[in-house]
């Protein structure tokens, strides 16, 4: 499989400032020091929770935030280098959709306004009619009809415009999608519908997709690959099945089991989890996680743990190969598949 | 969240603003209603009250010095020079009118560019630009007015000219605050990944979101303008005789107050029901376009 | 229509025929629909629907937080202790709120005051209801810090809410909210806001809290997953009405009401991660506004076994349909239940 974007040794961090001049006192590291691969055609999904930096690393693959150090490589070449103009022909091949759908949208601007500018500055060439056509066109591909282009977001539900959201994304025909936390603000019902859409259009349209999300469940149906963040570092990397059959690091192992789920029994088994997460202003020395970590030795506080391949494809960023650890789910073939209503 | 139906829906008109519940809720408003009234009311008779008046507002007539109102064809009675007052206020009124409105677009421009500029940016551009705006407001608007009308020529142009420049900041803050708020939206952001350059982002996406406020802010920058031209002309900083401004009307009231209050008095009211009804007006807006209280 | 609980004795909190009427431009929109329910002392209920069923505003008027006669009129009863809560007055009911009946919010931060200290926030709450000494509501303060699970009380009774994590504010909340023992906890999504961990962490503290000290709790979410993590019944409200009640196990794993299926088939399960089990299940259309509810069953115009002549005729009743522990709002159960069902059990 080719690699269509990658991060090298990214980071991002943003100066803390104090008194009267401003004097830069510490830095928040978002983002410090990732190594990602997002393989042309896959769902990557980025878990992790408040903190963590998993949007901030969306953001920092879209260009949309310069990262402070580190490359960002698309097709093998770096775009942060890169200056505004120079971006112009990637962001057409890059799109984002956002989490909250109330505020993605501009209120003042119809559907086909909102669906047709990124046309305008991309495919300058196409008549005002051409565009209308297109927007309405992809308005259908995400599942509304064609006759809603002239309304207004606040006509819409919440569902409904994040469609649309995802529709002025794919109306430049990306190859490369970052859906930050795309179904956390709908309701339970409508969050299926928006997956089912986001399932659909990759495999259609073969795009390549980083989905950010704190939900294990979600990510756990959606995604090919999962990578697990922690204080701007990332502890795991499996392919999705592996990751949950077979954890390599505590903290996902420990992530996993708060996950609530909807079956009678789950209720208690619980690895503890010490404590909160720490600021990401003064994070642990050694091991970022080995405060809460229930592992944890008196080596982790030196070690800076590398990932490191425990399995094929799978990497984990812990020094301790003698742990076994528990399962999310354990590894027979299939649940009773579940009824799906119409 | 209300579940639409598939049938096309009539395209509302781009003065999206003017429509719907808040033109209802500006309507129900009857302080601002009165006030529009008052305005149109007050504009037309300024501007075509001359045309059925027996007497123009140069024209002296010493034997009808000092007229109270209501004598013969003077409804308003006349001035020391024997002018009629009703035909003087009508043109003064014209001329103060003309001057507040100007100085509101004006100054409502200077200070939407500024905030605009200012609130998108962010950063340096924004502290550069807002310390520019605080220096202006520490500096008594006032005084620097009456300094600049001293040294330069007072025609109604420089007059308007001078109040624009000492009162686009109020503009500038409100449309600031509100174009941050604006910018770090995710549409903005989604502008931003497009690629859509800045001056589109801030006027076609950001702009149409914070009308509401500037009509406000313009509509009260208004009443403002007119208080202030009422204000240096009646110091004698303003409009200059013989053409009338209800401040240099008042300033010739002066010292007749005793003799011939009606000189005063017809300006005053003149003067204050103009400012009230902007104000009204202003305010009646507030209710209806501020995004906090439309729900 | 209540279920009879496993308890023989009184219920905590009595809830009849609770309606619901927002005013606005001279209409009346019922937003609840004359609701019943019982909760009995230890025993955790939870309310569960999507945004618009009415489940935040049931639970505001438990607590008559909801704007005053003006803008909404509450009818029915909500009995605790054998006195109706809608017809005390405010004063009466300022004593009832803490003693009686708690709460606790989504967002911790609306409900502490970022310029107090959490401990005197919390000693203000016994100071009010309790006749208690200086050192008495102190050591009263820690005792609740310490079963809330903050650690180094001592130090953090002192801090002010903005030098805590979300967890942190809302085990204060919870302290404040169990400070004078209340008989209910109503907890309005308490979680929502709260990362995984953090969630398990707080639930886990609620079930706890509760096997101590035997009070009732009312459990608001959208959640089927933290709903097994912490009920005993459910109660799943649909556009104002509850449409089906039972105990937790014979909800999840065989829920009678189409809607209740359909959003638990929308869940995606940890188990099914990364086999490609296919697309979700999905509840076509919207949850109807309240003031627009389709004639008959409201969830017809989105449920898969409506049909014409039957469920758009007449709303139908919360009723056993032969289960008398888990009644249904459905006129078509005895047709779809059949069919449907036991291929959910896990």
């Amino acid at each position: 499989m080719s690699t269509l974007i990658e991060a090298v040794d990214l980071k991002q961090h943003y100066p803390v400032r104090q008194g009267l001049l401003g004097r830069q006192t510490a830095a928040v590291k978002a983002v410090d020091g990732v190594n990602l691969r997002i393989h042309r055609g896959e769902v990557l999904g980025l878990v992790g929770e408040s903190g963590s930096g998993k949007s901030t690393l969306g953001r920092n693959l879209m260009m949309m935030e310069r990262p402070t150090s580190g490359a960002v490589l698309y097709e093998g070449s770096d775009l942060a280098g890169r200056s505004h103009k120079a971006l112009h022909p990637y962001r057409r091949k890059m799109q984002m959709v956002f989490q909250d759908p109330f505020s993605s949208l501009n209120p003042r601007m119809t559907v086909e306004d909102s669906l047709t500018m990124p046309l305008r500055f991309h495919q300058p060439e196409l008549s005002a009619a051409q565009r209308r056509d297109a927007a309405a066109e992809t308005l259908e591909r995400v599942g509304l009809p064609r006759s809603m282009i002239t309304r207004y977001p606040h006509e819409f539900s919440g569902g409904q415009r994040q469609r649309i959201g995802i529709a002025r994304g794919l109306i430049v025909r990306p190859e490369f999608m970052v859906a930050d936390e795309p179904v956390s603000a709908l309701d339970v019902s409508v969050q299926a519908q928006v997956l089912n859409l986001f399932s659909e259009i990759r495999e259609s349209l073969g795009l390549t997709l980083l989905f950010v999300t704190h939900d294990l469940a979600v990510v756990g149906h959606i995604a090919d690959r999962v990578a697990v963040m922690y204080l701007g570092q990332i502890m795991e990397i499996a392919p999705t099945r592996a990751l949950f059959t077979a954890p390599k690091h505590p903290y996902t192992e420990t992530l996993l089991s708060a996950a609530p789920q909807p079956t009678v029994g789950a209720r208690g088994a619980r690895i503890p989890m010490k404590g909160e997460p720490p600021s990401p202003l003064s994070p642990p020395s050694g091991c970022v996680f080995r405060t809460r970590c229930s592992h944890a030795t008196p080596e982790c506080d030196a070690a800076h743990p590398e990932l490191r391949s425990r399995a094929p494809g799978h990497l984990s960023a812990c020094i301790r190969d003698d742990i076994s650890l528990v399962p999310a789910v354990s590894d027979r073939p299939t649940s009773p598949r579940r009824k799906q209503s119409a | 969240m209300s579940a639409i139906s598939d049938a096309p829906a009539r395209r509302p008109s781009p003065l999206r603003v003017f429509t719907g519940p808040r033109m209802r809720k500006f309507m129900r408003h009857r302080l601002a209603m009165l006030g529009l009234i008052m305005i149109v009311g007050l504009t037309l008779t300024c501007f075509f009250g001359p045309y059925l008046l027996p007497y123009d507002e140069l024209y002296i007539d010493l034997r009808a010095r000092f007229s109270p109102p209501l004598t013969e064809n003077h409804i308003l009675g006349t001035d020391p020079l024997g002018r009629d007052i009703a035909a003087r206020l009508f043109s003064a009124g014209q001329i103060s009118l003309t001057v507040g409105f100007t100085a509101m677009v004006l100054s409502t421009l200077i200070g939407t560019v500024i905030g605009l500029v200012a609130g998108y940016f962010g950063g340096w551009t924004r502290t550069g630009l807002m310390r520019i705006v605080d220096a202006f407001l520490s500096f008594p608007s006032i005084f620097l007015m009456l300094t600049l009308a001293a040294f330069l020529q007072p025609s109604p142009t420089m007059i308007t000219l001078i109040i624009a420049v000492t009162s686009w900041m109020e503009v500038a803050r409100i449309v600031e605050a509100e174009v941050r708020g604006q910018a770090s939206r995710d549409f903005t952001a989604a502008a931003r990944m497009i690629g859509a350059p800045h001056w589109w982002i801030m006027l076609r996406e950001i702009l149409p979101n914070v009308t509401g406020p500037i009509i406000v802010a313009a509509t009260l920058t208004v009443a403002r303008a007119i208080l202030l031209e009422a204000y240096i002309s009646f110091l004698g900083y303003g409009i200059q005789p013989p053409l009338p401004s209800w401040g240099n009307m008042l300033n010739n009231a002066q010292q007749y107050l005793e003799s011939a209050p009606w000189l005063a008095i017809v300006p005053g009211v003149a003067i204050t029901m103009a400012v009230t009804s902007f104000n009204f007006i202003g305010d009646g807006l507030r209710d209806a376009l501020d995004a906090r209280s439309v729900k | 229509m209540t279920t009879p609980s496993s308890s023989t004795t009184d219920p905590v909190l009595s809830v009849r025929d609770l309606t619901i009427r927002f005013k606005a431009r001279g209409r009346e929109t019922p937003v609840v629909h004359g609701i019943d329910f019982d909760i009995h002392g230890g025993e955790t209920l939870a309310l569960v629907g999507e945004s618009g069923s009415g489940k935040s505003v049931t639970s505001f008027a438990l607590m008559r937080l909801l704007p005053d006669a003006r803008h909404c009129t509450i009818e029915g009863q909500v009995n605790i202790g054998g006195v109706n809560l809608l017809e005390l007055t405010e004063r009466k009911m300022t004593s009832v709120r803490g003693p009686k009946i708690a709460m606790i919010f989504q967002e911790p931060l609306t409900s502490l005051n970022p310029v107090h200290r959490v401990g005197d926030q919390i000693a203000e709450a016994i100071r009010y209801h309790r006749k208690m000494t200086r050192a008495q509501i102190r050591d009263r303060v820690l005792e609740l810090l310490t079963l809330v699970g903050i650690p180094d009380p001592e130090r953090r009774m002192s801090a002010y809410p903005g030098a805590m994590s979300g967890g942190m504010r809302q085990r204060v909340v919870i302290a404040m909210a169990l400070a004078l023992e209340p008989d209910l906890l109503i907890a309005d999504e308490p979680t929502t806001a709260l990362d995984v961990t953090v969630q398990a962490q707080i639930l886990e503290l609620l079930r706890d809290i509760q096997n101590r000290t035997g009070m009732a709790m009312l459990f608001i979410t959208h959640d089927f997953g933290v709903v097994a993590e912490i009920a005993d019944r459910v109660m799943v409200m649909y556009s104002g009405r509850i449409v089906e009640e039972g105990r937790l196990e014979d909800v999840l794993t065989q829920p009678r009401m189409p809607y209740t299926q359909g959003l638990l088939s929308s869940v995606p399960r940890l188990e099914d991660a990364g086999l490609r089990t296919g697309a979700l299940g999905t509840i076509e259309g919207f949850v109807p506004t309240a003031g627009n509810l389709p004639d008959g069953c409201s969830f017809h115009p989105r449920c898969p076994h409506a049909r014409p002549g039957v469920c758009d005729t007449a709303m139908p009743a919360l009723e056993p349909h032969g289960r008398p522990d888990h009644p249904v709002r459905c006129l078509r159960i005895e047709d779809i239940a059949a069919s449907d069902m036991e291929d959910l059990s896990v």
